[in-house]
């Protein structure tokens, strides 16, 4: 029953919101609750059995929308990313203090119904409406426990993915009305439209802003960095570690079939605009003095080598962005709560005025370095598994672009480096003397990320299995698609 | 045809009130009133049958319209005590709503142009004094002025309309004038012509559309609160539902006429009011501009001329209708504790009053249409029966409206979340009750809009 895991915790939300002071612990069990349940799903999954634990009936019957659900590797995957994230994400929270905790707590699980709505929704208008109900909550979490400016940063960020959402329903509704008889938004209705090369150019540039909005590509990511530092701890988890990969799923399952051959003329602009991304925000990362802030541009470059993998439309591109969208997920999460930590400890986020971490905290220091270390992508670590592969397809697109989007080994390994080489290393500054150590509840967010870390950089077989006949199927789906049109 | 007369003897009944000294059973009556036409209402269900030799037409589109209009008038009726304090003329304004209500069912099941003009007048001129019904008041008699002479001014065209429509075709009956047009044997078209952008001219400036809106703010800010609730909600769905019955059932086969100046005054009305109500700090006003903009969605559906047109126009008004009471209630509500309208007033209200902020938020993210709730559906559905007409220009304008909607909109969100203005708000079981209804309504229409879309 896939219903149950995506309304569960909307339920869960509810007795949150009424829990008062043990919200957080509610929050908590329902969100472990929840995984156990992803985790029957997961094993219950047949890796080639194709779309699975389909439900399908009428929800707006004269308009043509239904509530059909199901999934298939890919979101799979996202999905098992986001009830694995969700857990650690409230449970690094419990350090602080937020005012109204059963408000807050209530809102992430209320996201989190959407996410998993949103990776399993095969119809075009359910997949609009939980992507539009993941921005609320989030929009919220930032506006009510944001930093200082935060005001001003929540309504760019609204306004700047409400545009591209505003896009996508156009795109979706021409869509519609393109489809024969009475309509349908069914997902395969929509594949099997046979529309002109205009109409696919325009459609593309549809939905591909509300995608790249969303992840975010270069141009579309100046949103990003503010509010990604200046959202509280949780929310910016949220936003890198699982809201991110909307943007890149949306393209896998809604952009990519639909208009092939919007995909043939555009996808070069968009593959060029991602390796610009990668490149431009890994210098950009260089020079950060806020480690918070390097994290986020940290993550544009990541985002960016994944969107140029998915464009590429090689096997190795779209495998290796399912594979990295997993592991950047658990990454990014964890260089976050680290940032948290450093500053919940010091009182700052200024890479300047820290050091010494190594000789003040050294458990510390070693979940940093892994962590930091699986985000450059060494072998052995989940980073290093989806970049070959993805560096592999790019290079099959282009050789040129894949030697700048190779940039990426070095430029990431300079700025992660040089940060960790800031903070932990060298003498101790004087708001680094007193480092405590790290809580339980610290360990029970850190010991998972790095198990993950180390589990798919050692034996990501399942991973890759799982992954594979999906984007094989994406590929077929793709390759029918263009011979038809 | 019985809601009609139901409606209006309740308005007679509240004259007499003021004669036999019952103006305390007086809200219980209108009320037992209200519920009785809105049951002879339902009723008439499918019935579609015309009175007075075809004056007036009771099909579904116009008891869904009265229905809602109804609705929203009980809505409004619990809201509103506090207007009614004022002993010497209570009776009278109960009166006045009523009969501008009467108007307004008459403006929804008109079948014959005098009807028109007969149940535009009845809504008009109660609206005139209701306006202004806060005497001691410059800024409603101000409103109240104001709105009588560009009123006035509008029914002139809307009379000379007509009458030249009439010397063009020699009827006034809808149907008729529909079959003439059609037939294409008529007397004089340059009459024709000038005669129904005249009718044009005056239903926009009915329901606030650009550039005939310039009364709008001013009369919505002046009115005192409720009536403004009252002129945004219901004479609006009154409005559009005479405009979309005139236009689309009578002048349809004449589209080269209107059709292109229609779609550009939506545009200009979706542009004008949103950009506009960028600028407001005061709320009253900015619901004001923001139901301009509304009116102009609205228009979208009169121009999109399809099948899914009238259920879309309903969707919408009723949408629009449950979230604009809504926020007027609160409005009512922050402005009475606060003694002003201002954005100010909502600083702190998240802090101080959750179920206040979270009615707030339902209604502001409706009015911005936002999924889950009714608004989104409701512009959902106009785009969907605009681009069925191939009317992209149109629709990428109204996405672009809704953009700059939701920055307006999201202000009032982010005001309660800032800091200051610890007073505490009083608040009646009246007003909680309105807002949750408004609430539940907003947010199951947005989950199940197909109880509403199969209606007509």
């Amino acid at each position: 029953m896939l219903s149950l895991l995506i309304f569960f915790p909307l339920l869960a939300a509810l007795v949150t919101a009424f829990s008062g002071e043990h919200a957080k612990k509610v929050a908590f069990a329902a969100a472990i609750v929840e995984f156990a349940y992803s985790l029957c799903l997961f094993f219950r999954f047949d890796p080639v059995g194709g779309i699975q634990f389909t439900e399908n009936f009428a929800w707006i019957t004269n308009l043509g929308i239904s509530y059909h659900i199901g999934m298939d590797g890919i979101a799979l995957l996202l999905i098992m990313l986001t009830t694995f994230l969700v857990p650690l994400i409230i449970l690094s929270s419990f350090n602080h203090k937020y005012k109204s905790p059963s408000l807050f707590y209530s809102l992430i699980l209320t996201m989190q119904f959407a996410l998993v709505g949103v990776f399993s929704a095969y119809d075009g208008f359910l997949f609009y409406i939980f992507w539009e109900l993941a921005l609320i909550p989030i929009y919220l979490i930032c506006l009510m426990y944001g930093g200082k400016d935060r005001l001003r940063i929540t309504l760019k960020f609204f306004i700047y993915t409400l545009t591209g959402s505003l896009l996508m329903l156009v795109a979706l509704i021409y869509l519609w009305l393109q489809t024969p008889g009475t309509h349908s938004f069914d997902l395969q209705a929509l594949y099997a439209l046979n529309l002109s090369s205009v109409e696919q150019s325009w459609i593309f540039w549809g939905l591909f802003l509300a995608f790249a909005i969303k992840m975010p590509v270069f141009p579309f990511h100046t949103w990003q960095p503010d509010t990604y530092v200046d959202a509280p701890a949780p929310g910016t988890m949220l936003l890198s570690g699982i809201m991110l990969k909307m943007g890149v799923f949306g393209v896998m399952r809604w952009l990519l079939p639909i208009v092939p051959q919007g995909v043939a003329e555009w996808g070069n602009l968009a593959m060029i605009l991602s390796v610009i991304g990668v490149v431009y925000a890994s210098m950009i990362a260089w020079v950060q003095k806020d480690f918070k802030r390097l994290i986020a541009y940290s993550s544009i470059a990541h985002v960016g080598l994944i969107s140029a993998g998915v464009f590429s439309l090689t096997f190795q591109g779209l495998h290796g962005s399912v594979i990295q969208m997993i592991s950047h997920g658990i990454n990014v999460v964890g260089l976050f709560f680290i940032a948290d930590m450093i500053e919940q400890r010091t009182g700052t986020r200024d890479m300047d005025h820290l050091g010494g971490l190594r000789t003040t905290a050294p458990g510390f220091a070693t979940y940093f370095m892994i962590i930091m270390l699986a985000s450059v992508a060494l072998p052995l670590t989940n980073g290093f598994v989806g970049e070959f592969l993805l560096i592999n397809g790019i290079y099959q697109y282009s050789q040129i672009l894949a030697a700048f989007a190779g940039l990426t080994i070095i430029l990431g390994a300079v700025y992660m480096l040089n940060a960790y080489m800031k903070i932990s290393l060298g003498e101790a500054k004087s708001v680094a003397k007193h480092f405590a150590a790290l809580t339980l509840t610290e360990k029970a967010v850190l010991v998972p990320i790095v198990i993950m870390i180390f589990l798919i950089g050692i034996y990501p077989k399942p991973l890759l299995e799982i992954a594979g006949p999906a984007v094989e199927a994406l590929k077929l789906s793709i390759q029918t698609a263009t011979s038809l049109k | 045809m019985n809601t009609l007369l139901v409606l209006a003897g309740i308005g007679v009944f509240g004259l007499f009130s003021e004669i036999f000294r019952f103006k305390k059973a007086l809200l219980p009556v209108v009320f037992l009133g209200l519920a009785a036409a809105l049951v002879t209402t339902v009723c008439d269900w499918n019935t579609n049958v015309s009175y007075f030799n075809n004056m007036m037409k009771v099909d579904n589109f116009s008891l869904a319209f009265s229905a809602v209009m109804i609705c929203i008038t009980m809505l409004w009726f619990i809201i509103s005590p506090g207007f009614f304090t004022d002993e010497t003329s209570k009776s009278d304004h109960f009166t006045l709503i009523l009969f501008a209500l009467t108007g307004g069912v008459l403006m929804s099941s008109f079948n014959n142009m005098v009807m028109l003009f007969l149940g535009i007048e009845i809504l008009s001129i109660s609206m005139y004094i209701l306006a202004g019904s806060n005497k001691k008041s410059l800024a409603s008699n101000e409103a109240a002025f104001k709105y009588f002479l560009m009123g006035s001014f509008a029914t002139g065209f809307l009379l000379f309309g007509i009458a030249l429509i009439y010397g063009a075709t020699g009827s006034f009956d809808i149907d008729v004038i529909a079959t003439r047009l059609s037939e294409g044997n008529l007397n004089s078209s340059v009459m024709l012509f000038a005669g129904i952008l005249l009718t044009m001219i005056a239903m926009a400036f009915k329901v606030s559309a650009a550039p005939f809106h310039f009364w709008a703010p001013d009369v919505y800010q002046g009115a005192p609160t409720v009536i403004t609730a009252f002129m945004s909600t219901v004479v609006k769905t009154a409005a559009v539902a005479a405009f979309f019955r005139l236009f689309i059932h009578t002048f349809t086969s004449m589209t080269e006429v209107w059709h292109t100046a229609l779609m550009i005054i939506s545009a200009a009305t979706i542009l004008v009011g949103n950009i506009t109500a960028v600028y407001q700090t005061n709320v009253k006003r900015m619901l004001a501009y923001s139901s301009i903009a509304h009116a102009g969605y609205m228009l979208m559906a009169i121009v999109s001329m399809n099948s899914a047109a009238p259920s879309a126009l309903l969707f919408y008004v009723i949408a629009y209708s449950v979230s604009s009471i809504a926020s007027f209630t609160i409005l009512l509500m922050v402005s009475n504790s606060t003694g002003n309208d201002s954005i100010e007033s909502f600083y702190g209200l998240g802090k101080k009053n959750p179920f206040l902020a979270i009615m707030t938020l339902i209604s502001m993210l409706s009015l911005a249409g936002i999924p889950p709730t009714a608004g989104f559906f409701a512009k959902y559905y106009i785009f969907i029966a605009a681009m069925e007409n191939h009317m992209m220009p149109l629709v990428l304008i109204a996405v672009l409206g809704s953009l700059i909607g939701v920055y307006y909109y999201f202000r009032v969100i982010i005001a309660m979340f800032r800091d200051g203005n610890e007073k505490e708000i009083d608040f009646s079981g009246r007003y909680k009750l309105v807002m949750i209804i408004a609430g539940i309504l907003a947010l199951a229409l947005g989950v199940a809009p197909g109880i509403v879309t199969g209606l007509l």
